[in-house]
């Protein structure tokens, strides 16, 4: 009895699409994103996260009626990432029927913005997304850098202090991306993220590297995330919502079944 | 009796933000008679059958845009005479009083506080608990309510708040939740019910609980 650990996919949406194939064997047009949104839904996924791979900012308005339609139909919680570097950035996306947005890259260059998000719409819509990567070679004591750009800039940040921050600053929730692990199917770093949600009172969303459903139970139990974020296992119908979270039930986490 | 006849459902729009989805979510389980307007108007307030309060963000903010929207009287009307739900923040403002943001006087519907969990929450085994209390967690229904109808006892909702309330009047208590604590997450009294969750994200049995307020006769 209690608060259930929290199982979250995510899909990549450009110019109001999903891309990155998403299948599903009964869904005609798997690139829409409202019928996405409704399957996971009927699967049983406690939130879903889209991120905006838009490249053009005059394309935008296109994310918006597409989390809109969404809102209209799907009653779990929604969060859109990329693109969000302003406060109006925001506004549009909460006033469409997002209930949290995902701040990264604008988070590194000015902190102060998260800080600024958060007096004026509250922490518990903002979610900070924290790229990292490990920097300690073995036999070195355990370090973790934030990264830019897709994994390829490094920002000389300690990742740990740098989630400590961005709490004091206002974030309601963490993301954490190991990006050393994000694609491998290896498996989330788990060590980054228990030092992180250790570090925090706020709740982390463990990603980046999931290749089976022992993971997301290793993410929680060894990790101590209170939700774990999934793309690829998920999409291609190697695993359904409903298989991952009897799983995590019979590893003894409380899960929302 | 006239079935014909339009029924109106007033959702407050004090300038929070985000009611796109308490909108959507009443239209979803509305029927044809019913119409949901989105709204800071208080004549249209005054004149709706039934009225619900949303909430989000801080509660000096919440009470404060009431106040300089000129809402208040036309809520303690509404609270008075009609099926009235408040959701979220909207549950805290009916209190007498919130902690949040040092202390802010609120409208005094149910006497009691709006409380922190305190960054240093802990479960009932000492472990430490994230705050805020974000995600599915299970309601206990503590008294039968026709907002309760066909909501199975411990279904889970969704949550994401730091703040909790005490009514001093245990009686008035109609549904608890668990987390470190047990703590009162829906109150009842006459035409008026409010909940810490967000039904509007709590997939079937949210919408099973706006359906049952907009069916609602206001009697306990």
């Amino acid at each position: 009895m209690g608060l259930a650990k929290r199982i979250i996919p995510c899909l990549d949406v450009d110019n109001g699409r999903v891309v990155k194939g998403v299948q599903f064997v009964d869904i005609r047009d798997a690139g829409d994103p409202v019928e996405v949104a409704k399957r996971y839904n009927e699967q049983g996924a406690d939130e879903i996260t889209f991120l905006d791979i838009t490249a053009s900012s005059d394309d935008r308005e296109t994310t918006v009626h597409m989390v809109e339609a969404i809102a209209s139909q799907v009653f779990i919680p929604l969060t859109v990432g990329g693109g969000i570097r302003t406060c109006e950035d925001i506004r549009r996306m909460l006033n469409a029927g997002a209930d949290k947005v995902g701040i990264n890259t604008a988070a590194v260059f000015n902190p102060e913005f998260v800080r600024e998000a958060a007096q004026r719409f509250g922490s518990q819509c903002i979610v900070v997304a924290i790229d990292a990567k490990k920097v300690s070679a073995d036999g070195e004591p355990d370090k973790w850098e934030i990264f830019t750009h897709g994994g390829r800039k490094p920002t000389g940040l300690d990742a740990v202090e740098w989630a400590i921050k961005m709490v004091e600053y206002g974030a309601g929730e963490i993301l954490l991306t190991s990006m050393d692990r994000d694609g491998t199917k290896n498996g989330f770093d788990l060590g980054i993220t228990r030092a992180i949600s250790e570090a925090v009172h706020v709740p982390v969303i463990a990603s980046g590297g999931v290749g089976n459903l022992d993971h997301l139970v290793d993410g929680v139990i060894e990790g101590k995330a209170d939700a774990v974020l999934a793309a690829s296992i998920f999409h291609f119908g190697e695993y359904s919502i409903q298989q991952a979270k009897q799983r995590m039930t019979d590893a003894g986490i409380e899960m929302r079944l | 009796m006239n079935t014909m006849k339009k029924s109106t459902v007033a959702v407050i729009d004090y300038g929070m933000g985000n009611l796109h989805s308490v909108a959507k979510a009443l239209e979803f389980v509305a029927d044809e008679h019913t119409s949901v307007i989105v709204t800071s108007d208080p004549a249209v307030i005054d004149a709706a059958d039934r009225v619900l309060l949303p909430g989000v963000g801080a509660i000096r903010d919440c009470i404060g845009e009431m106040h300089n929207a000129g809402l208040v009287p036309s809520i303690r009307k509404a609270m008075a005479e009609k099926p009235f739900l408040a959701i979220c923040v909207g549950i805290q403002s009916l209190m007498s009083h919130s902690e949040e943001n040092g202390g802010v006087d609120c409208l005094n519907h149910f006497q009691g506080n709006a409380l922190f969990f305190g960054e240093k929450h802990t479960d009932h085994d000492g472990s430490k608990l994230k705050v805020p209390h974000m995600g599915w967690n299970q309601v206990k229904h503590t008294i039968n309510h026709p907002l309760w109808a066909d909501i199975p006892d411990n279904a889970r909702f969704y949550f994401v708040h730091s703040f909790y309330v005490v009514p001093e009047n245990k009686s008035e208590v109609a549904g608890t939740c668990d987390y470190g604590l047990e703590f009162c997450v829906a109150i009842a009294r006459d035409n008026v019910f409010a909940v810490q969750f967000h039904p509007e994200k709590s997939h079937k049995d949210g919408l099973q609980l706006y359906k049952n307020f907009l069916h609602w006769d206001g009697k306990p």
